[in-house]
């Protein structure tokens, strides 16, 4: 099979609203089982561009992609794509935590339900919630609302609900943001445990997060017609040291505007 | 404080704006007090009207003395000696009618008590008196009836008794009740709601959840918006054409092989209400699921899910309490209607219990309607007890609507 290093590539990708283009020519190519960090002031279109990877995009009206999303050599934006099996592979968890309002053991077998699983559903959610690290915490009230966890475990919760369904990529959209710093710590040092099995693509806002804890970074920024785009894509301690454009340079050492 | 030169008040000057700042708002204040108060005193209004109504005293004479036809006391008659009475003095064609109707031996006490008072005694109401002139000139009252009605009764009387309320129709206030009004009222909004909850929830679900944002769905959302506002009437006439007129084979019960109505039947008013509240469910039910936060939807799309699987699992079932909520509101409102139900036929004089959605049929409000036009102050009273009937189902149904929406509410 081609390009086998990468789990996502994109193509001169572009995401438009209506006549407004968001993100311009975007083109990067993810390694598999790396973190990717997508850095970049508010507003740039990183959320926008990470939607666009599963396919959230869709939801919104008047969006449409141009370019190309490639998934092992295959285009997601291609005519006989279904947006459901999409987001079946690449799974996603959301800046602020949004569990099903349901039992805990719901929330990770709901996923897996609707996706016809046909294994056993406990050792499912046993396994899905050890590998969130979530399981010791919760063990005993798996049949209580995932509303009476602190903001930090319903993260950990929708991040095992994500795992759940077995995806080949988790896209991360600010994932810590909502939350404290102990729980923020808990997250990364979570994310390096699940790189071992799966690709991840994280947004933040958070340069120190994104040193820390990503082997890649994507620096976006808009342009004078107001459109995002990836303007320096690299290892991440290249970014934070040698960064090969100036406004990466600014962005990163805090002197951006 | 700095000597450098502000645009703002200082000083005197400051706290003589402040003052001014405070007088307007204490205006508004009162303004918007008063605008309560006079809220209150309607409603206060509405409820004493009512009220007075129902209770108070009435003057009455026996056309025949109930000594004429027993010694016994009226209220210690028995069932037996009752029927004994009846069939000695009613007139055989009508002790046979009434025994058509139902047999004499199967009656109650209470039954055969009304029809030994209403076709033998003959009780003739002379007048009634609201509750407040009852209560604070009782006096003036009972002179008054000893002057002008020497031989009438003079009783205090609650119009409103569980007499009432399971009595059929009748000719006569005094043994009229609700019975048949209510259960009308009930069959009506029970078909209205079997009509308009999963028509309004469905158009809604699309509206909401699959209808594209263009100018299409613009229009569409104005015309249900518009046709909320509508006029109850015009959906009688509506009513009236389609469910009476056209659908007459369906709302007849002919296709179903009933033989004996024709198109005003209980079903074709109950569809009118139904489709009477249908833009109001609509619009209660696109709230509902607006309501249900997006990352719940994302959260679904997220692992997987398909939007009907969403929409099944998630939206409707965190909406359903806005949902019921609303259908009872849009229910209590069918309840009420008139208008409609008279253009579509109600009978106002039907004294046997509706049996199917074929039936004729009568409704609370328009038995209201009917008691209010008598010239007979008794029936004014009655009408009186009805409405109270009417308001007591009508809060009934609010506060279930409540208790279900804080029995399903969920939170995020």
């Amino acid at each position: 099979m081609e390009n086998n290093n990468y789990a996502i590539e994109t193509n001169d990708l572009s995401i438009h609203y209506g006549k407004f283009t968001a993100v311009k020519g975007v083109n990067v190519k993810v390694e598999r089982q790396k973190i990717t960090a997508i850095i970049g002031p508010s507003g740039c279109g990183k959320s926008t561009l990470l939607r666009a990877f599963n396919r959230m995009n869709d939801f919104v009206t008047g969006c449409h992609v141009t370019g190309e999303l490639l998934l092992q050599g295959q285009n997601l934006y291609g005519g006989n794509v279904d947006p459901v099996e999409v987001r079946r592979k690449i799974g996603m968890v959301f800046q602020k935590p949004n569990p099903f309002p349901k039992s805990i053991y719901e929330n990770i077998a709901w996923g897996a339900r609707i996706n016809g699983f046909k294994g056993k559903m406990d050792e499912l959610v046993e396994q899905s919630l050890q590998s969130a690290a979530l399981w010791d915490e919760v063990k005993d009230k798996l049949q209580e609302s995932a509303y009476a966890l602190s903001g930090g475990q319903q993260q950990r919760l929708c991040i095992a609900r994500t795992i759940a369904i077995q995806p080949k990529i988790i896209l991360k959209d600010e994932p810590a943001s909502a939350l404290d710093p102990i729980s923020t710590l808990r997250i990364e040092e979570l994310m390096q445990e699940l790189k071992k099995n799966y690709t991840i693509i994280i947004v933040t806002h958070n340069m120190q997060q994104a040193a820390r804890a990503s082997d890649y970074t994507a620096m976006m920024m808009i342009d004078d017609q107001r459109a995002g785009g990836v303007i320096e894509f690299d290892e991440t301690k290249a970014i934070f040291t040698r960064p090969k454009d100036k406004r990466t340079e600014d962005y990163v050492t805090g002197r951006f505007g | 404080m700095s000597n450098q030169q502000t645009n703002y008040p200082e000083g005197a000057a400051f706290y003589s704006a402040l003052r001014t700042r405070y007088r307007i708002a204490s205006v508004w204040q009162s303004l918007f007090l008063s605008a309560l108060l006079i809220a209150i005193v309607t409603l206060t209004a509405l409820l004493y009207n009512v009220i007075d109504g129902a209770f108070g005293y009435i003057a009455y004479e026996y056309k025949d003395a109930p000594a004429e036809f027993t010694s016994t006391p009226i209220n210690e008659l028995t069932q037996q000696e009752l029927l004994v009475i009846l069939k000695e003095n009613l007139s055989t064609g009508a002790y046979n009618k009434l025994n058509n109707e139902k047999p004499m031996e199967e009656r109650s006490q209470a039954d055969l008590l009304n029809l030994f008072l209403e076709r033998l005694v003959r009780i003739d109401t002379k007048a009634t008196w609201s509750m407040t002139d009852s209560l604070l000139r009782g006096d003036e009252i009972r002179a008054e009836v000893a002057e002008k009605y020497p031989d009438a009764i003079l009783e205090f009387r609650s119009w409103l008794t569980p007499q009432f309320l399971v009595a059929p129709m009748s000719s006569r206030a005094e043994f009229a009740g609700v019975r048949t009004a209510v259960l009308g009222s009930l069959w009506l909004v029970g078909i209205a709601i079997l009509f308009a909850l999963p028509v309004g929830t469905g158009a809604a679900v699309y509206l909401q959840e699959y209808a594209p944002k263009n100018w299409l769905t613009n229009i569409i959302q104005t015309n249900i918006n518009n046709l909320a506002g509508v006029p109850s009437i015009v959906y009688g006439m509506l009513g009236l054409a389609l469910f009476v007129r056209v659908l007459e084979p369906l709302t007849s019960g002919a296709i179903f092989g009933v033989t004996d109505s024709n198109g005003r039947t209980i079903l074709a008013a109950g569809l009118t209400m139904g489709i009477l509240v249908l833009p109001v469910m609509i619009i209660n039910a696109q709230e509902a699921i607006k309501a249900v936060p997006d990352s719940l939807r994302q959260a679904a799309f997220g692992v997987g899910a398909t939007r009907w699987q969403t929409i099944w699992h998630h939206v409707l079932p965190n909406a359903l309490p806005g949902i019921l909520t609303g259908s009872i509101l849009a229910l209590s409102r069918a309840l009420g209607e008139t208008a409609p139900l008279i253009v579509v036929g109600a009978s106002t004089f039907i004294s046997l219990d509706p049996e199917g959605p074929f039936s004729k049929f009568t409704a609370l409000p328009i038995q209201i309607y009917q008691w209010t036009t008598r010239a007979q102050s008794e029936f004014h009273a009655i009408a009186a007890g009805a409405i109270i009937v009417l308001l007591v189902l009508l809060l009934t149904l609010n506060a279930t609507a409540i208790f279900l929406r804080n029995r399903f509410q969920r939170r995020w």
